[in-house]
Formats: C-alpha cells, structure tokens, sequence
C-alpha cells in the first residue's frame, strides 16, 4: 500500500457500472515525510476520506474487488484507509 | 486510474478475434494539473460512448480487460469513466520530483 494525500474529486456520469454511486478522489502519493513525491492516482473511497487527509492507497487488482465484492470489475486502486500518524 | 484525453481512433480489421467489437481510442496520460504526461496509449473504450476531445479516466493492466464485455481478452488499457467534473487542490509545495 501507499500514502497519499487526498488532492480532489472527481465526478462522473458516464462511467462503466462498477464506479456507479462510487466516490473517486484524486490522491497526491507521499513520500514518509509527507510531501508529494510525484503522480498521483484516482481511487474509489470505500472509508469516506475528504480533501486534505492523508490516505492509504491499495493499487492492486485482486484485493480491490475482493473489497468491491465483485467478481470482474476493472479496479484496482483503493481508499482503504485514513492515517491518523506516521 | 490515471487522467487522459482521448486524442483519436484506432480502426484494425484484422486483429485477433476476442477483440471483435471492441472501440480502440489513443489516450494522452495526463498529470493531476491536466498537462500531457508520457507517451499515448491505445486503450479501449469500456464506456463505449468516449470520444476525441474528451477528459476521460482509465485503468491500466489485467484489470483493463475486465472493463470488457468478455473479461478474457488482450487489453491492456480500457477508459472506464467520462469525467464531467474535476476539482482538484494545487499542490501545497513546489517540491515536485519525478
């Protein structure tokens, strides 16, 4: 998993059925420290995380739908967690 | 998933047969900020209404080809959203490495 900071949302309509009534937010990875270290990655929220927290990000295909409770879905980045320290 | 624009079409006839039917489209990769990054990829079109021009998201890898029809197939890349809105925070610092 990765950290990442929260940087925005972004809203679709027209999208493929998994991401229907799914939140996605556009997250800044971090190095240890905190500060960006360069790309980002949009991942559906399953743990309700807002612009400005610091994030776990799960970028892995298998456990993203073990999650999702979907068989085939094509996701893979995940809000999995909100990071209170590191 | 990363941001990109659609920035055209690809038409192959003769291709192997599990992608019959499928849309291929060239995808800029696009930072946070909206500005090119990388090298376009073909990627297919897992909304099926996606267009040149358009903000779009995408997944890349194994997970691709499940945005498909048939979940079996050798696609690598597949936009699965048409983004209507995009707010985004600028980066609290300067100190972008890459």
């Amino acid at each position: 998993m990765k950290l990442a900071r929260v940087a925005g949302t972004v809203v679709s309509t027209i999208n493929e059925p998994t991401f229907d009534d799914q939140k996605l937010l556009l997250c800044d990875y971090l190095s240890p420290d905190g500060d960006p270290s360069g790309g980002y990655v949009i991942a559906v929220d399953v743990v309700g995380a807002g612009v400005g927290e610091t994030v776990l990000i799960l970028d892995e295909g298998t456990g993203a739908r073990q999650i999702m409770d979907k068989k085939v879905a094509p996701i893979r980045a995940l809000v999995v967690g909100i990071v209170d320290d590191v | 998933m990363q941001l990109g624009e659609v920035i055209g079409t690809v038409v192959a006839t003769e291709k192997t047969p599990d992608l019959d039917g499928v849309k291929f489209l060239i995808v800029q990769p696009l930072t946070r900020d909206r500005e090119p990054t990388g090298r376009p990829v073909v990627a297919a079109d897992g909304v099926a209404m996606a267009g040149p021009g358009e903000l779009v998201y995408f997944v890349a890898s194994r997970e691709a080809a499940q945005a498909m029809p048939e979940p079996f197939v050798p696609v690598d890349h597949a936009i699965v959203g048409i983004v209507d809105q995009l707010d985004v925070t600028p980066l609290p610092t300067k100190r972008r490495k890459r």
